[in-house]
């Protein structure tokens, strides 16, 4: 058993969870490999997506990976910190909207 | 790590000894590492021996001297670096040049302006015909009053300029290349674009030369231009024909960077992972021989900074110069050939494959 839950080296070693399901593995890394290709969006475009949702589900692994694919995809400091921004601004502004059901809920139940 | 003021030869660092550099990149197997040796890549794909398709580029490095420190330099290359190619030695270069099909001179540094005999060589080298290449840090340009009329003295021999510029931003490109080298390359490319070069139809051109400012791999060079050409055009009113994308090479202070910042490893692993035999088969050095200041031959630009000269038989100086010979040469590999066979693969004029 490791000391911590969170191992950087552990990172490369994502390709091994194919080891326990292969065939979903394998459908998995199809996947991911063919939405982050150039579309609709550019590659770069997307990598700042990642790093955002990186930021909002705190995913060590995803934020290491996708500060240094942002950077290798072109994008510059103030670019990914942009990108952190929208993430803090939605999940704080999903907080906020949330206080309108509280004052919906606060004036069902007061006099 | 801080921007470095004085080359790895001034300040004497261990690494200035090419020797130290070539064990460490020599080294295949450590704690942290396994990485396969590149010659072997090569025989896995059939390119071992890596030969000459024939040589069309000839490089020129006319000196070490430069009025820039950048931080990932595989020159080595200063303000402190006297080490410049003499006028005999280019009438060499011009003699060796004559009677060849060679289509393209290409002149790097250093900051190659500040060899005395420049202007001179450009001249004799625009009388025989051949495409000229200059390799522009662009603050030269504005480095010294002598150097202020450079763009016209280009567009007089219509020399094709390649610039870097590693970032359309200050804060990227003044990490890697100097305090206040964003904006100085700014104005000069303004003042290259005043005189008509980039601008299209102009049949002058500029291109701009990506690399990334850290220990990570370039991405695609059409999605950088398309980029680059947004902002530095929205931003500072400043055009330019392709830009070409570099990956960094494990040389000299970039070698010194990835060794200080504990990186070297992780980036050694990153280029062999994106090993490309395609970009294996273009690689720049089958169609380039590299002249060094002192008129001895390589394989690369790379090549001459580990100091690893044409091998076999073939004549070793510029003054022996045999392009036939040179043809049938074996292209000399180390563990740093990595850089220019990653992803869509490096050269001096960006991806190859």
């Amino acid at each position: 058993m490791s000391k911590t839950y969170y191992d950087p080296a552990d990172l490369s070693k994502f390709g091994e969870i194919s080891e326990y399901q292969p065939e979903l593995a394998k459908k998995f890394f199809s996947y991911y490999g063919d939405v982050f290709k150039e579309g609709a969006l550019t590659e770069r475009e997307k990598a700042l997506i990642a790093l955002a949702v990186s930021h909002a589900i705190q995913c060590p692994y995803c934020i290491d990976a996708y500060t240094t694919g942002s950077l290798e995809k072109g994008a510059d400091e103030e670019q990914m910190m942009e990108a952190i921004h929208v993430a803090a601004a939605i999940k704080g502004g999903a907080t906020l909207v949330h206080g309108v059901q509280m004052m919906n809920k606060a004036k069902e139940v007061s006099m | 790590m801080k921007a470095a003021t004085k080359s790895l030869k001034y300040r004497a660092h261990e690494l200035s000894d090419i020797g130290v550099q070539l064990k460490i990149l020599s080294t295949t197997e450590s704690e942290n590492m396994s990485i396969p040796a590149f010659k072997d890549k090569l025989v896995d794909i059939g390119l071992f021996p890596l030969t000459v398709t024939g040589i069309d580029i000839f490089q020129v490095n006319v000196g070490k001297m430069c009025n820039q420190v950048c931080k990932h330099c595989h020159v080595d290359a200063g303000p402190d670096r006297k080490e410049i190619m003499t006028k005999e030695t280019m009438q060499q270069c011009l003699d060796a040049l004559k009677g060849t099909d060679i289509s393209t001179v290409d002149l790097t540094g250093g900051a190659p302006e500040m060899n005395p005999h420049f202007r001179w060589f450009v001249e004799e080298l625009s009388k025989l015909g051949k495409k000229i290449i200059v390799r522009c840090n662009l603050t030269i340009i504005l480095a010294n009053p002598k150097y202020n009329d450079l763009p016209e003295f280009f567009k007089k021999h219509k020399i094709e300029v390649a610039s870097s510029l590693p970032y359309f931003a200050a804060r990227r490109t003044d990490a890697q290349r100097g305090e206040g080298v964003f904006e100085k390359s700014i104005k000069a490319l303004q003042m290259l674009n005043a005189v008509g070069y980039g601008i299209e139809g102009s049949g002058l051109k500029l291109d701009l030369v990506y690399n990334p400012t850290g220990s990570f791999l370039p991405a695609s060079q059409s999605s950088l231009e398309a980029e680059f050409k947004r902002k530095l055009s929205e931003g500072f009113d400043v055009q330019f024909n392709n830009l070409f994308a570099i990956t960094n090479i494990p040389v000299s202070r970039f070698l010194e960077y990835l060794i200080v910042s504990d990186q070297y490893e992780a980036y050694m692993e990153k280029l062999v992972n994106a090993f490309n035999p395609v970009a294996a088969e273009g690689v720049m050095c089958r169609n380039t021989i590299s002249i060094g200041w002192d008129g001895y031959l390589y394989d690369c630009d790379f090549n001459q900074m580990l100091e690893l000269k044409v091998a076999g038989k073939t004549p070793k100086h510029i003054s022996e110069f045999d392009v036939s010979a040179l043809n049938n040469r074996e292209i000399i590999v180390n563990q740093h050939c990595y850089g220019c066979t990653a992803g869509a693969g490096s050269s001096c004029g960006g991806e190859v494959v």
